[in-house]
Parts: structure tokens; C-alpha cells; sequence
């Protein structure tokens, strides 16, 4: 151990948006909950389907003819995604709100005073690796499901109409979750607040709307983001939902919403 | 260098740092000190533009911290509170923190060894001891082999040997002509590293000067005296701005002579000395009497 510090070997380079992002691939890979949660994301999205579909197939025999026409062949296989938003949410908050309950916040803005660099380079990538991880998730999802189904010809193929825009849809629902819970842990700083919030939200809210009266319910409840965000997982068009793009692009609006809040709160608030 | 205009920071109805004006100048140790709870580490958080002053300015290397194109090779800081994510190792820490500025894995590496961190770099953070941590803030603040090094507290923790290296590393930085800028609640510590000193005290400034006027001008110099002959020797030295005071009988301390003078003016009298021993305030002294308002005022 030399007294002196080593002196620098490499030339004097500035902070860039590119080299944030590096680093923020560096802390997303190099923390264990990042492994757990999307391994855990991973294997719901593929197992849920497979149990279901597998569960529907043993029992298919005793379903009523009304039943099998009601039954749709692309519930079962991105049922695992809405099990898996949960993970995902969560992960997205802890990206954020650890940094605050470890200290770690000081060192990255220590590095990076800027600040807003950091956000982003948080959601590209962690959204990029939800994407890169989810997107293969619900094909196998997709497959295995219909497969098992298509022992009764129960199943649906990839070429039916909406079908590939609703399973590539799951993956990119489950990208925004991702961007919108890393805006929630941002305005929020803490781990236990950040993940009450973003269940509240997606989960909570939803089912409260049937206290209000049937007509706002059902005028409001479509605007809601899970409402919104899932119209782009339907292969038949229901009703009472928006239109599945629109519905994905009001989804979007409040993942960007979020993140924008954050920004702001980021650049102004104390450390 | 830092320098430092009417920095002003409230939280809520606290202030917790008032008017500090002060400059850090390279080339030398510069402590900062105060009792715990006096502003240090918030000063520090404003210099580093992680909390924003509600009023005054700080500027580092001539520029605000933000507006710095590659701040960690302007500033290195090691702050008080950890600042590390306790899941992650010490390597993938540094790692991390050196891609942001394209600074290379060798450097890490280089740091680890340094540091002597090298057989627990894969090890995660939050397993280390407060030392380890110490050394891992350390190795942060070195990594951008920056101008300016500023560290909070940075032997707390630290055994022994720890602390000897620490002293070497503040001296060495400096007389490298980099900016080092030390806080500590400790006077004893900063007798032994700082050339200058920034004492504060409930947020304001209290001192501003070289570790020798610091001493020299916290309070007089001292000096006792033994002697059988006690009425020959108060006039003997009396004069101006000289105080002979009894502290029992046949000692005396005298204020506004030297000892050399003292001994002079009783070998000119013929007088008898039993003793004569100069009494310089201890740097702890002088920053206990200088706080001690600051500490009273505190407590009430």
C-alpha cells in the first residue's frame, strides 16, 4: 500500500449519456435483486400459461358447449404477464428507491451532477433488458400454451388476426410497466412507499371504480392505466375497453408522465 | 480550490449552515472543524451540489460542481454517511462509478490494491466492516485522480495503521499541489495533518487561519513561574500588557512574556527561579475555548 495515490493512467474523459448508461447496466446486473425479480418475471410469464392451459386441457371434457365457445385460447397464454408486471414493478421501484436507503444516490450524483442522465440511463436500460427478456417469455408462453390446447383444437395460431400483436403486446405492456414503477420510485425514494404505490395504482384503484356509478365507471375505468395498458393484450375487441393501441399510447402517456414528474423532483429536490 | 460566498442552507426552520464565506487553497492540508452537528457535512453536500444552497454560492476549481463537464476528476469526495449500495461488491462500485467518466478497469484495480482491498473486491459492500468502508469511500475519492480532495471524517473507524496511512495520504495529496480539504470533530487529529484550519460552529464561521495563528491568536502564550522571591519578581516583570497571576503560593503564571524574557529580567534582578516552564495552549484548548460559546448556546 503506497502512500500516494496511483497516479491516473487513462486521459481526463467527460461524463456522457453513453457512459451512463454503461454504468447503469454495471449496477443493474451487479445487484442480486435484479436476477431474482426477472428470473422470477421470467418464469411466471412462462410457467402461469403452461399450468393454465394444461389445467383447461385436463379438464376440457367436462366444460359445457358454452363454455368452450366463451373460452379464448389467449387468456391462458398471457395470464403469466400479469402475474409477472408484479416483479417487474418492483424491481423498477427498488432501481431507484435502494440508491436513496443505501447512500448510493450520493456517489452516482457525486459522478453524475447533472443528474437527469442517471434517469434516463435507468430506463433505457432496464427497460431494454425487460424487453430483450420478456419479448422471448411470452413467445414460449404463446407456444407451449397452444400447444397444449390444440390436443381439443382449442388453440390459436400466431398468424390469426391480432394474435402476434397481442402477444409481442404483452412483452411491450410489461417494458412500461417497467418504465412507469422506475418513475414511481423515483417521486417516491423508498423502497416500501415506491412498491405500496405502484400496487395501489395497478392493482388497488381498478376494482374500487365500481363504487361509482356504472355510467362514470365504465367511462373512467378504460382510462385507468392497467385498464389502458392491457387493451393491447385482447385479441377480441370487449367493449368497454379502449381500442388496443390507444389504449397502449394512454398506458405510455403515464409511464412518461411519471418519469417526467421524476425528473423534475430529481433535478430540484436535495440528496 | 473551493471557494465559498455567504453559503447559506435552512432546512425547514433550522439553519443549518449560516453565511459561510471561507477559500481552500491547494498545495496545503486544510482541516475543517466543528463539534458533531455544527454544519460540516452539509457544507460539503452544498460544495458538492447534491443539496442546493438557499442562499450564497460555491464554487470548486472555479466553477459550480454541476457545471463541471467531468466533476470526478475536479472533486474526489469520501462523505460521512456511506454512500455505497450495500448488494453490490466494491469492484462493480468502482466500476461503476469509474464508466461514467470512460475511466478504465485497470484503474479500478489499481485503486483496489491501493486501498488494500484486493481479497474482498468481489465481496458485496454491505458486509464490510466500518473500516473496509472507509477504504472503499477512499478508493471512490481517489478514482478520478481529481484537483481537489475533500473527505468527512475520514478516520473514523480506521485501527491504528488505518489512520497512520490516512496522514501520509492527506500529505502526500497536498504536496502534489492538489486541494484537500479534511473535515473532522477532532482537534487532536487535525494537529497532526493540517497546515490550516476552517473552525464553525452552529453553522457560522469562527476561524480562518494557519494551524500556528490559530494557536497563537486562540489564546496568549503562557508561561509558569516557581520562585521563593514573589513580590521582587511581579516588579521585576511588570510593563504593559504584562499579567503576573498567583495559582498558589510561589507559583506564578505570567501573561505577555516570552520565558527567555521572564528568565532575563530575573537573572537582571539577582532573583531566585525554581522554575520556569512556557505553557502553549494545546490546539484542543484553543478549540474548546473558541466553541465553548458555541456549545452553550447549542445546549440551552
Amino acid at each position: 500500500m503506497s502512500a500516494i495515490a496511483a497516479p491516473i493512467a487513462s486521459r481526463r474523459e467527460r461524463v456522457t449519456q453513453l457512459r451512463v448508461i454503461l454504468s447503469e447496466w454495471t449496477k443493474l446486473r451487479s445487484v442480486r435483486s435484479t436476477s431474482w425479480s426477472l428470473f422470477a418475471a421470467t418464469v411466471l410469464t412462462i410457467g402461469f400459461p403452461i399450468l393454465a392451459s394444461a389445467v383447461i386441457s385436463a379438464h376440457w371434457g367436462h366444460r359445457s358447449p358454452g363454455e368452450r365457445a366463451h373460452f379464448n385460447p389467449i387468456d391462458p397464454a398471457l395470464v403469466g404477464s400479469q402475474i409477472a408486471q408484479l416483479a417487474i414493478g418492483v424491481l423498477g421501484v427498488l432501481v431507484m428507491s435502494a440508491e436513496y436507503s443505501t447512500g448510493m444516490i450520493r456517489a452516482s450524483f457525486t459522478a453524475v451532477p447533472k443528474r437527469l442522465p442517471v434517469l434516463w440511463g435507468k430506463a433505457l436500460v432496464f427497460s431494454a433488458v425487460t424487453f430483450v427478456l420478456m419479448l422471448p417469455a411470452v413467445l414460449i408462453a404463446f407456444f407451449a400454451s397452444q400447444s397444449i390446447l390444440s390436443r381439443h383444437h382449442a388453440n390459436l395460431s400466431f398468424s390469426d388476426p391480432h394474435v402476434a400483436r397481442a402477444v409481442i403486446g404483452a412483452a411491450l405492456y410489461l417494458t412500461v410497466i417497467a418504465l412507469f414503477s422506475l418513475g414511481i420510485g423515483s417521486i417516491i425514494r423508498n423502497t416500501a412507499g415506491g412498491i405500496a404505490a405502484f400496487a395501489a395504482i395497478l392493482f388497488v384503484i381498478p376494482p374500487l371504480m365500481n363504487v361509482l356509478p356504472s355510467s362514470w365507471n365504465s367511462a373512467a375505468s378504460r382510462y385507468l392505466p392497467s385498464n389502458a395498458g392491457r387493451a393491447i393484450l385482447q385479441v377480441t375487441r370487449d367493449s368497454s375497453s379502449l381500442s388496443p393501441w390507444v389504449g397502449f399510447a394512454v398506458f405510455c402517456g403515464y409511464a412518461a408522465a411519471a418519469l417526467a414528474v421524476a425528473a423534475i423532483l430529481l433535478v430540484r429536490r436535495d440528496t | 480550490m473551493i471557494e465559498a460566498r455567504d453559503l447559506t442552507k435552512d432546512y425547514g426552520d433550522k439553519r443549518a449552515v449560516d453565511g459561510l464565506t471561507f477559500d481552500v487553497r491547494p498545495g496545503i492540508v486544510t482541516g475543517f472543524l466543528g463539534p458533531n452537528g455544527s454544519g460540516k457535512s452539509t457544507t460539503m453536500r452544498l460544495i458538492l451540489g447534491l443539496d442546493r444552497p438557499t442562499k450564497g454560492h460555491v464554487t470548486v476549481n472555479g466553477k459550480p460542481y454541476r457545471d463541471h463537464a467531468a466533476p470526478l476528476h475536479e472533486v474526489g469526495a469520501l462523505l460521512e454517511a456511506r454512500s455505497v449500495h450495500t448488494g453490490r461488491s466494491a469492484r462493480n462500485h468502482l466500476l461503476a462509478l469509474a464508466q461514467t467518466h470512460g475511466i478504465s478497469r485497470k484503474r479500478v484495480d489499481e485503486l483496489i490494491d491501493h486501498v488494500g482491498l484486493h481479497d474482498v473486491s468481489r465481496k458485496r459492500a454491505g458486509k464490510f466492516s466500518l473500516g473496509m468502508g472507509q477504504r472503499l469511500g477512499i478508493a471512490t475519492a481517489l478514482l478520478g485522480d481529481p484537483h481537489t480532495v475533500m473527505l468527512d471524517e475520514p478516520v473514523n473507524g480506521l485501527d491504528p495503521e488505518g489512520i497512520q496511512w490516512i496522514r501520509t495520504l492527506l500529505k502526500g495529496l497536498a504536496s502534489e499541489g492538489r486541494t484537500v480539504f479534511v473535515s473532522s470533530h477532532l482537534m487532536s487529529e487535525m494537529a497532526l495533518t493540517a497546515d490550516h484550519l476552517i473552525v464553525i460552529g452552529r453553522g457560522r464561521l469562527i476561524a480562518d487561519a494557519s494551524v500556528t495563528d490559530f494557536l497563537a491568536g486562540a489564546s496568549k502564550p503562557l508561561v509558569h513561574v516557581r520562585s521563593p522571591q514573589g513580590e521582587e519578581l511581579r516588579e521585576a516583570l511588570q510593563g504593559p500588557d504584562v499579567t503576573v497571576a498567583v495559582v498558589e503560593p510561589g507559583l506564578f503564571e505570567v501573561t505577555g512574556l516570552t520565558a527567555a524574557q521572564v528568565g532575563e529580567a530575573a537573572a537582571a534582578h539577582g532573583i531566585t527561579l525554581h522554575e520556569l516552564s512556557p505553557h502553549q495552549a494545546s490546539l484542543e484548548e484553543a478549540f474548546m475555548d473558541l466553541t465553548r460559546g458555541e456549545l452553550e448556546f447549542a445546549a440551552s
